[in-house]
This record gives C-alpha cells, structure tokens and sequence, in this order.
C-alpha cells in the first residue's frame, strides 16, 4: 500500500462504541488486544528500521520506518475510536510467541531489499486478518466482538491487498541477493 | 473514560536507549534486549535502580542499549563485577548478561561461584553454541561435531550443561527461556528478578551468521510440561533428562539469598586508632 | 602518495582503497587486486578498516602495489573508488588524498562524502553498478577490481590469473567476474587520470602473507608443536592458521576457556618438553601476566605473541597500536627477567617468531613477542623470508643424572631440565622461591642466588647482529620498533634523494636490553628522533630507562591506529638538516 492509501485506510471513524460502557467489557479487553497489536508491529518495524540505518541499508530502512508508521497510526485510531486518553495495558499473551501482526527478529538479513520487507508486511497483514476471522467467526463470542473483529478482518484482507500491488511495483531480488563474498567484521 | 488496565508509568521503550545495537539483523539478541526492557516495564522498576553488567561479546553490549546503569567489563567477569557491586548496594537490582563464551568458558569458574555464593542477581546468558564476536569458534555449548575454522574436525567434546551445573553449584531459579519467545521470555526474566538470590535464566539466542540453522530453533523449542518443582533432587533428574528445548522456569529454590553481614557498628577510624596507642 | 614519478609518467608505487557497504565485496576485490600485483611481479602490502558492524558494515580495502618492497603506507592515496558511500567518510583519516588524487564513484549512490572531496581529489562518477549489470551475473565490485588494476596500468593477464586462482569453482560466476573486470578496464581507459606503474623487478619465488601467518609459520620453525589459546582480535587468524598446521607436523591446538587457562597449559606442555606458544591480544595478555611469572621463576620455556591493538581495555579491537610495550617489559610482579622481542616487518614476524622461541628454549625462559594488528592483519607480497639458523634447544637433564639439581647454580644460568619421564631426576617445578633442587625455600641467600642464576641466563644471551636492524649513517639517528620501522625507511629514501644522511636503529631484542650495543651504533650521533606509535611515549621512556641516548633526544608519536606516514618523519629529518 502507497503511504497515501494506507493513510486513507487509516482515517479515524466515528468512534466504535460508547466507551463508558465499554470499559471494561469484554469489546473494550478485545480493542485493547488490537491495540496491542499494532504498537508491538509498529515498534518493531521501527526497531528494523533502525537496524538497517545501521547496517547501511537505507532503503529497506526507509520502508520500515514507512509500514511503523502506518502501524502506529492504526494503533491512535483505535484510541481514538475508543475515546481512550491512555493506552491501555498490553496483554502478554498470544497464541504465537508474538503478536500475529510482528516479525520475528531472525527474518532480518543486513542485504534484504524492500521486496524482501514487503514480503514480511504481507506475511504479518494476512496473520491479522485470519486472526480476526477466527474472532468473527467465533460463535461464543459477543457479538459486539464479532462485529468489530468482522470489521478489523476487512481492514486487514484490504492491507493484504495493497501490499501485493505494492509489490508488483518494487524489483523482484535475484537469486543470489544475500551474497556477501567478504568474511564477516570483527571487533571486541 | 477509562482503559481497561491503568496504563503503566513506564513502557518497556522507556528502557531501550537510543543507542542503535550493532548487532547483525537477525541475531536473536535483539528479543532477548526486547524481553528484558519488556520485563523491567512490567515489575515497573526504575532504570537508575537496575544495573545491567557484562562482559565481552556480541551479547555483553546489551547494557548500553538499554537506559539502566550498564557496565560493560571484561571478558568473562561480569559476574564478578556483579557481585561485588550488589554487595556494595543492595538496593539496585542487578541483571548479568552476555554469552556463552564469556558466561561458560572465560567465566566458567565465576559461574560456579555465583550460584554458589547465591546472592541476589539475575545472570542471562544469550545462549547461541558459538563465538559471535570472535567470528564463529566453539564455545561450551557448541555441539561436538560442529566444525569451525579453529576446530575444522569438531571439538569432539561433550558439551556443557549449564542448567545442571547451575542446579549442582546452588543456584535458586533455573529456567531456560527462548529469544523468538519475547513474552515467555520476559515473564521467565520477571520471575527471575523477583525469585531471591541468584537467579540463572538461559536464553536460547540464535547466532545467525554463524550459526544460521539456529533459524529452525523456533520449530524445536516447547514449553516445560509440568511446574517448576522447588526439590533439587527432582529437578537434577529433570534437567539431566531434558532435550534441551524446553522452556520455562525449571527449578526455584528456597535457599536464603546471600547477605552480607551488615555491622552494627558505630565506631569512627579515629576511634580504632586508640588501640595503636602505647 | 609521492609526487615523485619516473621518467615515462610511470611511478614506484599506487596506492588504492576500495570501499563500500557490506556485501560489496570490497575486501575479496582488494584480495583479487593484491594477488594479481604478486601476479605482476610486484610488491604490494593490503590493510583494511571497516565499521563497528559484524555483517554489512562499511569497510575499504586499503592497498599499496609497488616496485620495491615496503611495509609502509604511503602519505596520500593516489585513488579511492567506492562501490557506495554509506558511512564511508568515517575512513577520511585513514584514506588521505591529495589534490592529485582519483575519486571514483557510482553516481547512483549519490556524490562522495565532503570529507573525501575536500581534499580537492578529481572526482570521476562512474556507474559501477550498471556496468556491472552489462554483463550476465556481473558484480560492481568486479567492475571496480578493473578499473583499479588499469588505473596502476596492471596487464590484464596478471588480473584475470588473480580471478582465476579466486574463484577456483570457475563456471557462469567465473565467466561473468572476468567479463566484468575487462569491462571495468575498458572504462579506465576513458578516464584522464591514471597512475601506471613502472616495470617491475624481476625477482623470483615471492610469498604472499599476512603476519599472522608468517608468525605461525616461524613458531613451527622455531620447534612449537603445542599451543593453547583463547580466541581474540586480531590473534585469531595466527591460531586459525595453525589449527591444521599444527596437526600436519604432528603438534596440537586446545582452544582453552580462558587465557589463564591458555598460559597455564602451555606452561604444562613445557614442563613435559614440547615447546609451548599462545597468541593472545593485549586483553589476554593482561590475564595472563600472572602465570609469565610461574614460567619465569620455574624456569619453563614458553612463547607468547601478543598481537597488539588499541588500548586500554578492550580499546578499538580491530586497530592497531604500539602501547603493549610497558606491560610485555615490566608487568610481571617481582624481579621477573624474561625475553621480550618485537618483529620489524611482515616478514620479520617469522624470523622473530623463530627466534623467540629459540630463545626461550635455549634459556628456559618466558618469551613475548611484540607483532601488532598492522602487522598481523596486514597482507604483503614479499620476497621469500631467508632460512634462520637453528633454533635453540633446551639443556636437558640424563636419566639418573648423579646428585641432580633442577636449578643448580651454573655460569650460564641455565641448567639441565629434566623431563617427566625421564628416570632417577625427578624434580617439582615451582613457582615458590627455590634452591638448587627446586625445595621451595624462604633464605634470603636463595632468594638472591637464584635471581642472580635467572638474570645471568639472560645475561649470556648472545643476540650477535640481531638485537636491531641497522641502515645508514650520518649524526642524525631515527630509534624506532615494530611497525613504524617502515615508514622511517621510507623517509630515509626520500631523505637521501636529497642529499639527507640518517641512521635508523629498529629494535628487535627489546629485553634484555643491549646498552653496550646501542651506544656502539649511536657513536658520533648528535640528534636522535624516537618515532612510535604510543600516547605516552612508552618506547621513548623505555630507551630513557634502560639505556644513555647522545644529544638532544625529540620523539615524534601519536597512539594507534593512525600510521605515522613517511612524509612527517621526512619534514623532521628535512628541518633538522637546515643550519
Ligand atoms: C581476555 C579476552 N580474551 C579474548 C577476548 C576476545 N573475545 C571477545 S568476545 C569473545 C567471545 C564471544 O562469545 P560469547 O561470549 O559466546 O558471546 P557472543 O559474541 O556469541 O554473543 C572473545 C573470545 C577478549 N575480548 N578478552
Ligand atoms: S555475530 Fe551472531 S551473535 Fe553476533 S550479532 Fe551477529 S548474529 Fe548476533
């Protein structure tokens, strides 16, 4: 997805649900897990971009500092629909070790080309819609829930499908792209 | 309006400094620097009270890349420096980190005496079976058959158990944990900082450029399948019989931590000088 | 860079750095480029630098081809090509250019850093990855291993054996590598600058080294057939090599946990007769100064190469510097006398390697020897280093020796050593003060008398023509050591071109130092420069300490890991000849 299009994805809505009431429901625990969500993918989009400032890889950096952002944005609006002042507290626990919107430290490589990240955003985008699938699907939850995460699941699937077109724009990597014919760097 | 949790005072980014690591994309070190500023947010201590110390290696420059008081030692003597800095305040809490070279083989014998001493630190070993700083030699832990440039045919030597070792030496929590696992991992690091005395938590930390079959790890590691157990002879038993994949806190102790034997005493140096006196 | 050239535009030596990101492959290139000036018949000498990073850091390889061998760098670099610029301006002090000087780069990566333009160097945009994208599987940093040989007008013959021998797996990737070197050629061709070498000399059977290797190889000369150590930067690579050497000459390397662990086992394997090395950095050595001492009071003979780096602590682990002197002379607690020698070239780290060990089997006695990051890290084409005379070898007890004393009192200091194994003179090495026999004892007489015996080995040490390398003549000497011994060579070339006479004194034996020898070689001296790279002047207090220097003494230092160039020695040598 093009920054301007996920910014248009991203545009805040009338908020969701009157947020006394909400509280400390089982809606609100639910918003707060999307949250959560989407602070940890922006984080740790950040903290990628960051790593290839250092490792001399500026574009990838760059497109990582882009999907932080649009992350980051997700996670305000929904603060913003929930009229919540302070975000709210993470829940530890995933049925993944991470949040299904993040990527695994060890995907990283120093050569990655943005292909390579979009590939991961694509991999992270589709995770989330099926985890809030599962939520719409789920007959036990309330269906507040099930909206929401009906709604959310959407969202995702149109991430899915703007990152794909995002990708037939961005070169394919050739074979041998992480070829490093010099020995690793040495220090300490 | 209020969130369903009163949010925390500080988050686990108020912990992370803006020091870039250097570390290669891709190393595991990365979570493991997530899960501990994860769990120092979460037991909502303060970074001028948490020391981290270590010593040299790729894993031993993780001080500097949080907020807390860091001290990056020499090769193998964090633990040392821990000690003697937790003796002298009490009051810090004091995590230990770095890897399994400077942990295990330069810092073997402290190791033992840390566990032994059994005072009141959390010692994270980043755990990847290999050198990374130096360019891939074998550590403690490397497999016996895995070839390097210094030991082209393999070391041949069994490698260390460092769980068991920590178990026979006295240390009071003992509890694997694994860098792809940052939740885990940080309720693990938690739980170790708030069990007294020395804590011990061996995180399985992926090496990926010289080890980058580390990578399938994440398909090995499983939860422990029962509690921790709080009896040393159960947990010898367990720990000796483990695949070495399995995660969570394995054993916690109930040994006393150590104290050291705060005097009472008011006396000024000018008062012991009398007993010079002809 | 020296303005000097020869006649037909051709100049004596290039120097050229390659630089770029991790994955360029600027160090293989550089390798290519290095062997392919062997290939050529010329010398040539390959650094490197690189970014705090383990993979993807910056880093440039750092070369100097030439028609006569030398270890020094030059003043200014006559070319710089980068295959990107990322970070690469954090090298503008280790890759000084001049306004002669070439700047190559790929426009697509945008224009050089300011640091590296300002030096008003030509800069000539040249899109490397393009080109290299002309040709099927083409790699920039082929491309700009081309245009770097053609700059210094190497035969293309000499650059395509070089690819050859590189990539011995030869198929598309071959193919391709040399097609993008020829492409990178043609495009020098185009460029208006260029630094063609002149003909090289002709000399025969050149090795291609680094220090690292040249000291492995003279320890196995020397006899060594156990070592112990602890990996560290930059002693890595000495250990790496001889892991398999050793096994191929019937010797063994443990990988110990710890460096007190290394010079304790080394201290072992001596005590049961195999000759003992480790190699360690300063880190290292500073953990093990400890146990120097048990080898020097039980008289049990080891080498160990410290590799030195920047300091204090861990300091700057990739870079070199001269500041181990202090501790490798007077670290060791008590009077401890022991052997202290510095190699004072690449090839020199064999000979002194050798030597060392020599030594410290002849008189049973600790040996450091002093190499440095520069040294062991460095790659240099030389000419074959000359066979060194017969190691030294250790005084050994008979079987059943009558009334045997490990530690008898001898004129020579040194006494038969008995070896386990070896019946009715069985002793125990101690690190507690002895007598004769070796029972530990606390009488002031044995005390002294055994100092005595330790210091007189020492004493009887004959270091012949070896204890310096000495050249020229005139009042003005240079003392120096190590790695800075090339460039005050170098400065003496220039010197002489201009009618400017010098002496230069590079110290080898560093302990026991030779008073009487140095006063004999300084006769007549009236100006001495003391050139070292140390903040604090250690050489320069060292030569104080242990020795009288004649006239006025100036030192001339910097710490690590900038080089001290040829022309700043030069400029003294200059002003000082001036009435
Ligand atoms: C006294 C001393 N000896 C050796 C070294 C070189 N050295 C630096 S880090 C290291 C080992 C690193 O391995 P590990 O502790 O497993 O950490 P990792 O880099 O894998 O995180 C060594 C041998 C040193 N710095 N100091
Ligand atoms: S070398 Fe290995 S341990 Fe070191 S930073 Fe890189 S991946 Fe991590």
């Amino acid at each position: 997805m093009s920054p301007t299009k996920a910014a248009r994805a991203t545009t805040p809505k009338k908020p969701r649900a009157n947020g006394t009431r909400a509280a400390a429901g089982p809606y609100a625990q639910f918003m707060a897990r999307a949250y959560a969500m989407e602070t940890d993918a922006a984080e740790r989009y950040a903290d990628f971009a960051d790593q290839m400032d250092v490792h001399n890889n500026p574009e990838v950096a760059e497109l990582f500092r882009k999907l932080s952002s649009i992350e980051a944005l997700h996670a305000k609006r929904i603060l913003e629909e929930m009229g919540w002042k302070q975000p709210p507290r993470a829940p530890l626990a995933w049925d993944e070790a991470e949040p299904p919107e993040t990527t695994a430290h060890t995907e990283l490589h120093y050569l990655m080309q943005p292909y390579h990240a979009l590939q991961l955003a694509l991999r992270n985008e589709q995770r989330a819609e099926q985890f809030f699938a599962r939520i719409a699907r789920a007959r036990k939850a309330p269906p507040e829930v099930r909206r929401a995460a009906t709604e959310l699941a959407e969202e995702e699937r149109e991430h899915v499908r703007l990152i794909r077109e995002w990708m037939k724009r961005v070169p394919k990597p050739e074979k041998d792209w992480d070829r490093d014919p010099d020995p690793p760097g040495l220090s300490d | 309006m209020n969130a369903p949790a009163i949010a925390p005072a500080l988050t686990a980014q108020d912990f992370k400094s803006d020091y870039k690591p250097v570390w290669c994309p891709g190393c595991g070190d990365y979570t493991v620097l997530a899960s501990i500023t994860r769990a120092l947010a979460a037991l909502q201590l303060r970074p001028e009270k948490v020391a981290v110390v270590s010593g040299i290696g790729c894993s031993s420059r993780i001080p500097a890349y949080t907020t807390c008081y860091g001290f990056h030692g020499v090769h193998g003597r964090a633990l040392a420096a821990a000690t003697g800095l937790k003796v002298a305040r009490p009051d810090l809490t004091v995590l230990v980190a770095g890897g399994d070279g400077d942990g295990y083989s330069i810092g073997g014998n402290h190791f033992l005496h840390a566990c032994r001493r059994n005072i009141d630190l959390t010692d994270i070993v980043m755990d990847n079976h290999v050198y990374g700083m130096t360019k891939g030699q074998p550590s403690p832990t490397t497999e016996p058959d895995w070839k390097s440039k210094l030991s082209p045919a393999g070391t041949g030597l069994r490698e260390f158990h460092p769980l068991v070792i920590a178990l026979a030496a006295g240390a009071n929590f003992i509890a694997r944990a694994f860098s792809g696992d940052p939740s885990g991992t940080a309720a693990v690091i938690g739980e170790a900082i708030r069990h007294p005395g020395f804590s011990f938590v061996e995180v399985l930390s992926p090496c990926v450029t010289f080890r980058p079959e580390q990578r399938a790890w994440k398909e090995a590691v499983h939860p422990a399948s029962v509690a921790a157990t709080d009896d040393p002879a159960r947990a010898a038993r367990r720990l000796m019989t483990d695949d070495g994949f399995n995660t969570g806190v394995l054993y916690k102790g109930t040994r006393p931590a150590y104290s050291a034997a705060a005097g009472k005493t008011t006396l000024h140096p000018a008062d012991l000088e009398k007993d010079f006196a002809l | 860079m020296t303005d000097a050239t020869v006649a037909n535009g051709r100049v004596e030596s290039v120097s050229a750095a390659l630089a770029g990101s991790g994955g360029a492959g600027v160090m293989t290139a550089g390798n290519m480029l290095l062997e392919a000036a062997a290939q050529a018949g010329y010398f040539g000498l390959m650094t490197r630098t690189s970014g705090p990073q383990i993979r993807g850091g910056e880093a440039a390889a750092m070369l100097r081809v030439s028609t006569f061998a030398s270890d020094s760098q030059d003043d200014r670099f006559h070319v710089l090509a980068a295959i990107d610029w990322q970070n690469v301006n954090r090298f503008a002090s280790e890759i000084p250019l001049g306004e002669a000087s070439l700047l190559i780069g790929d426009p697509a990566q945008g224009e050089p850093p300011e640091a590296f333009l300002k030096s008003g160097a030509r800069y000539v945009p040249l899109p490397l990855k393009a080109l290299a994208k002309q040709v099927s599987g083409g790699w920039p940093n082929m491309v700009a291993l081309g245009v770097l040989g053609a700059v210094m007008g190497l035969p293309e013959e000499a650059l395509e054996r070089a690819v050859r021998k590189s990539m011995k797996k030869g198929g598309e990737a071959l193919a391709a590598g040399l097609a993008a070197v020829k492409l990178g050629m043609a495009e020098a061709a185009k460029l208006e600058r260029s630094f063609p070498l002149a003909l090289p000399r002709a000399g025969a059977g050149r090795w291609l080294i680094s220090g690292n290797e040249a000291a492995g190889l003279g320890a196995l000369r020397g006899g060594v057939r156990f070592v112990a150590a602890y990996p560290i930067t930059p002693a890595t690579e000495l250990l790496e090599w001889l892991s398999p050497a050793l096994t191929k000459v019937g010797g063994t390397l443990v990988q110990a946990e710890d460096e007190l662990a290394s010079i304790n086992m080394i201290l072992g394997a001596s005590y049961g007769g195999v000759p003992a090395l480790t190699a360690t950095s300063g880190p290292g050595l500073a953990l093990m100064i400890e146990a120097l001492g048990l080898g020097v009071a039980a008289e049990l003979p080891i080498v160990v190469v410290d590799v030195m780096r920047t300091g204090p602590s861990t300091g700057i682990a990739t870079k070199t510097e001269q500041a181990d002197l202090n501790i490798a002379m007077y670290g060791l607690h008590g009077d401890a006398p022991h052997i202290v020698v510095a190699p004072n070239s690449v090839a020199d780290c064999l000979a002194a390697t050798q030597w060392a060990a020599g030594l410290a089997e002849s008189l049973q006695v600790p040996a450091i020897v002093l190499s440095d990051q520069y040294f062991g890290q460095a790659r240099a084409i030389i000419d074959r280093p000359p066979g060194a005379p017969a190691s030294g070898k250790r005084l050994l007890a008979q079987p059943n020796a009558p009334a045997y004393k490990r530690y008898a009192l001898t004129e020579s200091g040194v006494s038969p050593m008995a070896l386990p194994g070896t019946p009715g003179v069985t002793y125990t090495a101690d690190g507690l003060e002895h007598n004769e026999r070796g029972t530990p004892s606390s009488q002031a007489s044995d005390h002294l008398a055994q100092m005595e015996k330790r210091a007189r080995k020492l004493e009887s040490l004959d270091c012949g023509e070896d204890w310096a390398t000495l050249e020229g003549e005139g009042d003005v000497a240079v003392l120096t050591w190590g790695s800075c011994t090339a460039p005050v060579r170098e400065a003496f070339a220039r010197a002489r071109a201009e009618g400017i006479q010098a002496r230069l004194v590079s110290l080898r034996l560093l302990s026991p130092a030779q008073p009487a020898r140095l006063a004999k070689a300084l006769e007549g001296v009236k100006r001495v420069l003391v050139v070292e790279q140390s903040f604090s002047g250690q050489f320069q207090r060292y030569l104080k300490a242990e020795y009288d220097l004649p006239g006025e003494v100036h030192s001339l230092r910097r710490p690590g890991p900038l080089p001290i160039r040829p022309d700043e020695i030069h400029r003294t040598l200059k002003s000082w000849s001036r009435p």
